[in-house]
């Protein structure tokens, strides 16, 4: 067994996962769903060409100009009233959060969804500082009922089906009945949550889109947990990692729209929150302070890298995992990562680097499902061979974390051999020779092949090559 | 001369052949189908000696030198301005769509866009360049057809394959259930990741068998040899075929 995050770390958490019937259901029932229903949502094959390329444009406009935008962002808020703090690493943002509650005395916390707070650890953070940080978004309640981590970055309990949620439930809630109707079972998730919004003494949240032009923080969601966690407790903390900004107001219906058809095939979600301060005077409700974390944590040596800045475009979607036929086959624990699928495979080895991380990017067979439903267009495909790339680079001149550190003498000799022979049209055509002669010969099961004949026949190269069969017929050369 | 515009319908005299690696070694009948589809619309095809591999196994693995100097090799072998077909929308979309960004910042970068410019993929060229018309003389067959990853997402080809195979008569295709959805084959990773792949093709295989089709037909090599691979090792009969050679036995 490797050690989490080794090289090698995936294929073997990925093994494991596959031999696991009911998650593999899990996950597939799930992704067949979502993918019906955003394919459902995108009918119109014009109208979704023209909303991405409008949706690319808009976050490539924002990653192009990101420190200005971070800094018109900040003076927006500072003049909403919100108070903008910054931090580089994960660290350093945790140290801000227990800061603020330390200093109204927070001892319970609610929270609404946020990816940035996992790459934080924070409920583990907090929890450590005798603060107790509960999730209130469904999923992510469930799962930290197990002590588990998200799978998915929308949908962070989808690797459970309805019976396992039943039974967990019933072991963890004592007011609980055991049930496996879903109403019933969000009815009692319910009734603990409604108690805790009201005995939290601050609310965390993420962002969606955060507004440089207006200042504004945008929130979706579907439960309303994300209105009553930045609304009911007196201070509200929002995370958001700094691609998280846009330009202008008018940029986030189409984003907005983008977002939750891809995400979930909904055209709209239940609730969108626009905040932009705290309490005003005279205001019946609201927290009376609003704190804004925006953290770097590897994002800014990402944007230095002209190609590889596509990867801060996205919005958090998830529709490349719904579609990836890896993901949809290992579930989202099996990367090890907060951010699993595609997006994850790109992300992952950027901010955490390529040495440790690097087999992230070969867990792709490049087929391109991701790329092609990506609402803003992220290469990913193509910044995966980037990334290949990067990790085996020989010289030192990538800005890449960990770039080179994959690279292996003897893979790296293969490589070389295999271009001599084929830029060499005689070495070729020897060893074509070779296969078509001498193949026959060989025993049924070849060990360099062993992966892949344990499941599949050898694969038998014929008895003449193309180029002999095209000179017996004299087909022209030139 | 007419040469043919990207997109354009003017029938070129001369084509280009380019047989790919996988081809040559595995499926040179199918090679050789694609070249009489092509002679028998009136082309002259030029099929150069020296030709061995689009460089894509380099190129995806990250050995981008490597992947330039055999890429720069084939370049060399296609001088002249005609169309370059390839039985293989993997490897058209290698020399199509990756070529260019290989070369970026390279003297050899115009060159290599030219090359790629006149790329096309064997079925888009039969289909949309030369319209062709074809007959069917076989017998009765049900088919599945398996659109590879990169001929549906690079090359951008969905219907030219299947508008082929609708012109004849005695042939029913019946669709897969996933089939926008990846055999699990490539190249490398099938290597990498042997239980992933392998959890693919074995999905991909119930789906072909699931169809009742005698053959299991793809414009693609790589998905060939890997699903032709499972079904075999699973003693299901359905046949691999390449769609060229497909095409030429039931309208010879």
């Amino acid at each position: 067994m490797s050690a989490p995050g080794a090289p090698g770390a995936f294929r073997t958490a990925a093994a494991k996962a596959l031999k696991d019937p009911e998650l593999r259901a899990n996950f597939r029932r799930a992704m067949d769903g979502l993918m019906t229903k955003r394919a459902a949502m995108f009918a119109d094959p014009a109208e979704w060409r023209d909303l991405r390329a409008l949706g690319a444009t808009i976050r490539q406009r924002a990653i192009a100009n990101l420190p200005e935008l971070l800094e018109r962002l900040e003076e927006k808020c500072t003049g909403n009233g919100v108070q903008v703090r910054w931090a580089e690493t994960t660290e350093e943002a945790n140290a801000v959060v227990l800061e603020i509650l330390r200093r109204h005395g927070a001892t319970r916390v609610v929270k609404g969804k946020s990816m940035v707070s996992e790459e934080m650890h924070l409920n583990d953070f907090l929890e450590k500082h005798g603060i107790e940080s509960l999730e209130s978004d469904l999923g992510e309640y469930i799962i930290q009922l197990d002590g588990e981590t998200p799978s998915h970055i929308i949908m962070p309990a989808i690797h459970k089906n309805r019976q396992q949620i039943a039974r967990l439930f019933g072991r963890k809630i004592r007011e609980a009945r055991y049930t496996e109707d879903v109403d019933e079972l969000t009815r009692i998730a319910r009734r603990v949550l409604r108690r805790k919004f009201f005995e939290a003494e601050a609310g965390i949240s993420g962002v969606n889109f955060a507004v440089a032009e207006t200042g504004t923080l945008c929130l979706v969601e579907n439960e309303g947990n994300g209105r009553m966690s930045t609304h009911v407790p007196p201070v509200h903390i929002a995370l958001m990692g700094i691609e998280k900004v846009v330009e202008r107001l008018e940029d986030v219906p189409p984003l907005y729209s983008l977002l939750t058809r891809s995400a979930t095939g909904q055209a709209i979600t239940t609730y969108f929150n626009m905040i932009t301060g705290p309490r005003g005077p005279g205001e019946k409700d609201g927290p009376r302070e609003v704190h804004l974390v925006i953290l770097d944590n590897g994002r800014s040596r990402i944007f230095s890298d002209r190609e590889l800045s596509a990867t801060l475009r996205c919005i958090r979607c998830g529709a490349c995992m719904n579609h990836c036929p890896v993901y949809t086959r290992v579930g989202g624990h099996a990367y090890d990562a907060v951010y699993p699928g595609p997006i994850g495979k790109i992300l992952t080895p950027q901010t955490e680097g390529l040495g440790r991380r690097h087999d992230l990017a070969h867990a792709s067979s490049l087929c391109g499902a991701c790329g092609e439903v990506c609402p803003v267009g992220i290469p990913i495909a193509e910044l995966l061979v980037r990334l290949r790339r990067e990790a085996v680079r020989g010289d030192r001149s990538s800005a890449v974390l960990g770039a080179g550190e994959a690279r292996s003498r003897l893979e790296s000799l293969a490589w070389a051999a295999w271009a001599a022979a084929h830029r060499s049209p005689s070495l070729y055509r020897l060893m074509g020779l070779a296969a078509t002669r001498l193949s026959r010969l060989l025993p049924a099961r070849l060990p360099v092949l062993s992966r892949w004949t344990s499941v599949r026949e050898t694969p038998r190269p014929a008895r003449r090559t193309l180029h002999e069969l095209v000179e017996r017929e004299g087909v022209d050369n030139a | 001369m007419s040469l043919s515009e990207p997109g354009g319908r003017a029938k070129p005299e001369a084509v280009y052949y380019y047989g790919t690696c996988l081809m040559d070694l595995f499926f040179p009948e199918a090679g050789m189908a694609g070249i009489r589809l092509l002679r028998r619309e009136g082309l002259r095809v030029v099929f150069p000696r020296g030709q061995t591999c689009c460089a894509q196994p380099a190129f995806n693995c990250g050995y981008h030198e490597e992947a330039r100097a055999v890429a720069r090799a084939q370049i060399a072998l296609f001088p002249r301005p005609y169309p370059i077909v390839v039985p293989s929308g993997s490897c058209a979309a290698m020399m199509k769509h990756h070529y260019p960004a290989l070369f970026e910042g390279d003297p050899f970068q115009e060159q290599a866009e030219a090359f790629a410019s006149r790329v096309f993929e064997l079925t888009q060229f039969l289909a949309d360049v030369l319209e062709v018309e074809l007959s069917d003389h076989g017998e009765s067959v049900r088919v599945a057809w398996h659109p590879s990853c990169h001929s549906l997402r690079e090359m951008g080809i969905a219907e030219e394959p299947k508008s082929l195979l609708a012109q004849l008569v005695n042939v029913e295709r019946v669709p897969l259930i996933r089939e926008r959805e990846c055999c699990g084959f490539g190249g490398t990773f099938s290597v990498r990741e042997p239980e992933i792949s392998a959890a693919m093709v074995e999905d991909k295989a119930t789906d072909v068998v699931s169809t009742g089709a005698s053959l299991l037909l793809s414009g693609d090599g790589g998905c060939l040899l890997n699903i032709g691979g499972r079904l075999a090792a699973r003693g299901d009969r359905v046949r691999p075929t390449h769609v060229a050679e497909f095409l030429w036995e039931r309208t010879k």
